[in-house]
């Protein structure tokens, strides 16, 4: 029964993958590209880890699919059309070396896709702690450092991603020593509240 | 003959058949309930501006809306010419959709939840992420800049508003010590007793910061109240619906009271105490569940009417530089209390 | 029960079509979409170990894979966006300022 949901749900993956990279429009890509995490969402549900699929479509399809079709929306982009001789040329060449690289993976795999051990038991869901309590316990003792780390990674990006996206707007005379300050110190004035 | 029996014996196909059973039941009062709130809006509206609502229809104007889904039926369908017409149809759908999958996991009585996730809370904030779709694709697919203005407005409102709803949710969350509904609602069970006084146990009166700040987001999640903007420029324009008639309309507005419903019910389950109350045996304590629904929604109906629309600069400034500090305060201070109460 | 060499087998998958989107397409947002796709396929890797060891570890590098695509995505986004608001154009190939 899981092995049949496992695979159905695989196929969905694939195929919405593959669309992603070759339809035309970007909107559409994104789209699939929403549906193959939703997939991917639900194979790790299949696989015990109900935390890391629920924030998979929470963080994943529900807000960086988001940002990304916010993005394209907002520069309005329509379908992809190129064409000529280097077009066809590079996708050629594309495609030549992504077949390489499958080609490496199907020598790697070969001879080796035999199921092999079961794997044991799912872990104690029973013994009381959930999923979620347990990866929070791992989060906060062994791992407690880059939980840390990640969350001023979180703040330069967003710091970042505010000074970046304000760009051009601004006139850079007005406030060259706040464009080039580092990121920890404080901007001096407040980002207007923005649409885009 | 007995192989059936036996099929029917199993114990997988008892879990499916009844959580189907429960499903169809959910599916139909909610659906019939949304009906309904659309003429209660109207009344309640009605009378807060000192008139009476329509009162045509039926006794006291009851059958309303059946009219108005036999008009809706009726109405001639315009799809735009240059439309995505994919996207077209399909965001309506998506605009119920995933409200309708959060009352899986809504317990409405002690026995009474299509299925207990251990991480149910978590399957609310998915399907709250995945409703933002809906009005970004409506905007998008209309082939109108100001759909698609109103769409990307309300996209940008929605993830915005997402955030503090999610941190808001991390005090009730450290205080039952569970992600799953069903065990945020029992430990809303009991009161406190102060002599011949008894205040129940419910996170409102615990986590009082966090319902504000949830409620406020849930008004803005629901593009509601004073959060209309994205589509109370349908009052000037359209919004992401300007080009919708008639059925697929009449799905956004469905899905609009739909996801009133579901972050209602969210919030009675993690504030107001579930299906939790006194006098009522147990088989009959989701009209308890019920009442508090229907108190709630009524506030949603109350305050829409009562204040005015905020701009849009001044929605994001709210939603970013108020309501974010404010939950992450929230947070912080409800952890160090729980460790000071547990560790003394 | 779902085998362990089932799962790598996807992930290989998954992360040779992004390796194709990346050298394929010229489109950055496509690009990226495609990095996102290989980021995925090394989460699905981690998970199906972290299933097949019985250890938790490799839910919580997920988790923190995650956390540092969403900051990645939203860094890049704006770059893009910047990009855009300058040359006009989000192909990669027309974005050749500094060749000789």
């Amino acid at each position: 029964m899981i092995t049949v949901l496992f695979v159905a749900f695989a196929a969905i993956l694939v195929v919405s993958s593959l669309l992603v990279i070759l339809h035309r429009s970007p909107v559409t890509s994104a789209l699939f590209l929403v549906l193959a995490f939703c997939s991917l969402a639900a194979i790790y549900l299949l696989l015990h880890a109900e935390f890391i699929g629920l924030v998979q479509v929470v963080v994943y399809a529900g807000a960086i699919m988001v940002l990304f079709l916010f993005v394209i929306m907002y520069l309005n982009l329509g379908q992809d059309v190129e064409s000529g001789a280097t077009v066809v040329l590079r996708r050629g060449l594309g495609w030549l070396l992504g077949a390489a690289l499958v080609a490496e993976g199907a020598l790697l795999l070969a001879g080796r896709l035999a199921p092999g051990p079961a794997a044991p038991p799912a872990l104690a869901a029973a013994a009381g702690a959930g999923n979620t309590q347990q990866i929070g316990l791992l989060l906060y003792s062994r791992y407690l450092f880059p939980f840390e780390i990640t969350s001023i990674i979180l703040l330069v990006a967003m710091i970042g991603v505010i000074v970046i996206a304000r760009g051009l707007r601004e006139a850079a005379p007005a406030e060259p020593a706040a464009a080039s300050a580092p990121a920890g110190a404080a901007a001096p004035d407040d980002a207007p509240g923005e649409d885009a | 003959m007995n192989g059936m029996t036996a099929f029917f014996r199993d114990s997988t196909v008892q879990i499916a058949f009844w959580g189907l059973v429960k499903i169809v039941v959910i599916l139909f009062v909610m659906l019939g309930v949304v009906a309904y709130l659309t003429f209660f809006e109207r009344k309640i509206a009605g009378h807060i501006q000192s008139r009476p609502g329509p009162n045509l229809v039926g006794p006291w104007g009851l059958f309303q809306p059946l009219a108005d889904i036999l008009k809706l039926f009726l109405k001639e369908e315009f799809i735009p010419d240059r439309a995505n017409k994919i996207l077209f149809h399909v965001a309506p759908i998506l605009a119920v959709a995933p409200a309708l999958t959060s009352f899986a996991v809504v317990p409405i009585g002690p026995d009474f939840i299509v299925t207990d996730v251990n991480v149910g809370l978590l399957v609310f904030l998915a399907m709250s992420s995945l409703g933002v779709y809906a009005l970004t694709l409506a905007g998008w697919s209309s082939n109108n800049k100001y759909a698609l203005l109103g769409g990307l407005r309300s996209a940008a409102q929605m993830v915005s508003y997402e955030l503090a709803l999610g941190l808001s949710t991390i005090g009730v969350i450290l205080l039952a010590g569970s992600l799953s509904l069903v065990d945020i609602v029992h430990a809303q069970s009991g009161a406190f007793t102060l002599g011949p006084l008894a205040l129940p146990r419910w996170f409102v009166f615990t986590q009082p910061v966090a319902f504000v700040i949830f409620l406020v987001c849930a008004f803005a999640e629901t593009n509601r109240a004073p959060f209309d903007l994205p589509e109370g420029e349908s009052e000037l324009v359209g919004g992401f619906h300007t080009e919708y008639s008639s059925m697929k309309w009449a799905m956004f507005f469905l899905g609009e009271y739909m996801n009133m419903l579901t972050i209602s019910s969210i919030t009675v389950t993690l504030f107001l105490g579930g299906w939790n109350g006194p006098w009522l045996p147990d088989s009959l304590k989701f009209l308890w569940f019920f009442g508090k629904l229907f108190a709630l929604i009524f506030l949603f109906m109350w305050v829409r009417w009562t204040f005015p629309r905020l701009r849009y600069d001044q929605l994001m400034a709210f939603g970013w530089k108020v309501l974010l500090p404010i939950a992450l305060l929230n947070v912080l201070a409800t952890g160090t209390a729980v460790y000071w109460v547990g560790n003394r | 029960m779902i085998p362990l060499s089932w799962l790598l087998l996807l992930s290989a998958v998954l992360f040779c079509i992004g390796v194709i989107g990346v050298l394929v397409r010229r489109n950055a947002i496509v690009i990226f979409m495609s990095i996102e796709l290989m980021l995925n396929a090394a989460n699905l890797a981690f998970v199906a170990f972290a299933r097949h060891l019985n250890s938790l570890d490799g839910q919580v590098f997920v988790f923190f894979v995650m956390t540092v695509a969403a900051a990645e995505v939203a860094v890049g986004l704006a770059i893009i966006v910047n990009l855009f608001r300058l040359r006009e154009t989000v192909f990669v190939d027309e974005i050749n300022l500094l060749k000789g």
